[in-house]
């Protein structure tokens, strides 16, 4: 079969984007046999809502909401992917939109499944995307108080020294065994 | 008198109270279970019945106010730091910690931002054991070697 052919269940979900957005820029592919659109940031959350409501689409589970750091390789920095399925349809979707460096910012999806909550959570804490219109936005992996985000490419794998900075422990009383290393200038 | 009789050299009152409340100590260790990961396997496997640490008076215990010994067993996190460093506080003296694993060592092969190398840096340990986990004989092997060190202690400098 022709992976760049679609089936006719994806040239519904497709039409049901074509009747609602005449006019979306939409780039269409298919990667390992499954269906992936590139849309515009803008119209995240509208192609989000019909993907779950319209019932050729029926994306009623979010499986997955992560980003992607292409730095220098792409003219916009930055990329969410949001991997749909339908529980009762039984097919998938990979959902993306670009986001650039200066504007980097996203819309929540939390209004249309629940679960996008920790998923738009960790992808502040890990790539330092901000989430308009999330309920609650924390980090949820890091310490609240730290600096940086570290799944982006120009993080060093070895933090920033924070990994040795350990202020909480007692200076006189029962001594840890080793001293961390010192800081060098590399970082 | 039967157990102590015939352990004794010559200083007789020191070395009594020595021997016998470091014997006490070391016969009765009570491990608190720090399992921060799959170290934490092997360490309840050494626990059960197929290995049976009990035979050695090593009874885990839930709460930091009833052990004497801390199993850190696994990847110690910076963000996990804190809390070992507070339960290891608020343990009782005298205290021991036994470093499982190698990531409990050195950080493993966790070289990255957030993982701490070696949690020798929040506390004090006596006994490493390596492996990636060790197996039950080589914590058993810690234990045993622990022992032997408590074994030697003097309890007026302690």
């Amino acid at each position: 079969m022709d992976e760049s052919r679609f089936t006719q269940e994806e040239e519904a979900i497709l039409n049901a984007l074509r009747d609602h957005f005449p006019d979306l820029p939409m780039e269409i592919g298919k990667t390992c046999g499954q269906l992936a659109i590139l849309v515009d940031k803008k119209m995240i959350f509208p192609v989000c809502k019909i993907l779950k409501e319209h019932s050729a689409a029926l994306f009623d589970y979010l499986a997955d909401l992560c980003g992607v750091d292409f730095l220098g390789k792409r003219e916009k920095r930055f990329q969410v992917v949001y991997n749909l399925y339908s529980i009762a349809r039984n097919h998938r979707i990979r959902v993306k939109t670009d986001v650039g460096e200066e504007d980097c910012l996203v819309d929540s999806v939390t209004g249309i499944w629940k679960s996008a909550n920790w998923h738009e959570r960790e992808l502040y804490d890990m790539f330092g995307i901000e989430v308009r219109g999330h309920p609650d936005l924390r980090r949820i992996l890091m310490p609240d108080d730290w600096e940086g985000h570290p799944l982006r490419k120009d993080y060093p794998l070895q933090g920033k020294g924070q990994r040795d900075d350990f202020s909480f422990v007692p200076k006189e009383d029962r001594q840890p065994t080793r001293t961390p290393r010192g800081r060098g200038e590399s970082w | 008198m039967g157990l102590i009789e015939h352990r004794f050299e010559e200083n007789f009152i020191t070395t009594t109270v020595d021997q016998l409340i470091s014997w006490a100590r070391k016969s009765s260790l009570w491990p608190l279970t720090f399992g921060l990961a799959c170290c934490a396997i092997e360490m309840m496997t050494t626990g059960s019945a197929h290995y049976d640490l009990d035979r050695m008076g090593v009874i885990f215990r839930g709460s930091p106010r009833q052990s004497d010994l801390m199993i850190v067993a696994g990847t110690l996190t910076w963000k996990m730091a804190h809390v070992l460093r507070k339960v290891y506080d608020q343990m009782p003296e005298p205290k021991y910690v036994i470093s499982m694993g190698s990531c409990a060592a050195s950080g493993g092969l966790f070289n990255t931002y957030s993982v701490v190398q070696g949690v020798d840096q929040v506390v004090p340990v006596d006994v490493y054991v390596p492996g990636c986990p060790p197996r039950p004989e080589g914590l058993m092997y810690g234990i045993l070697k622990l022992q032997e060190k408590i074994a030697k202690e003097k309890y007026i400098r302690k």
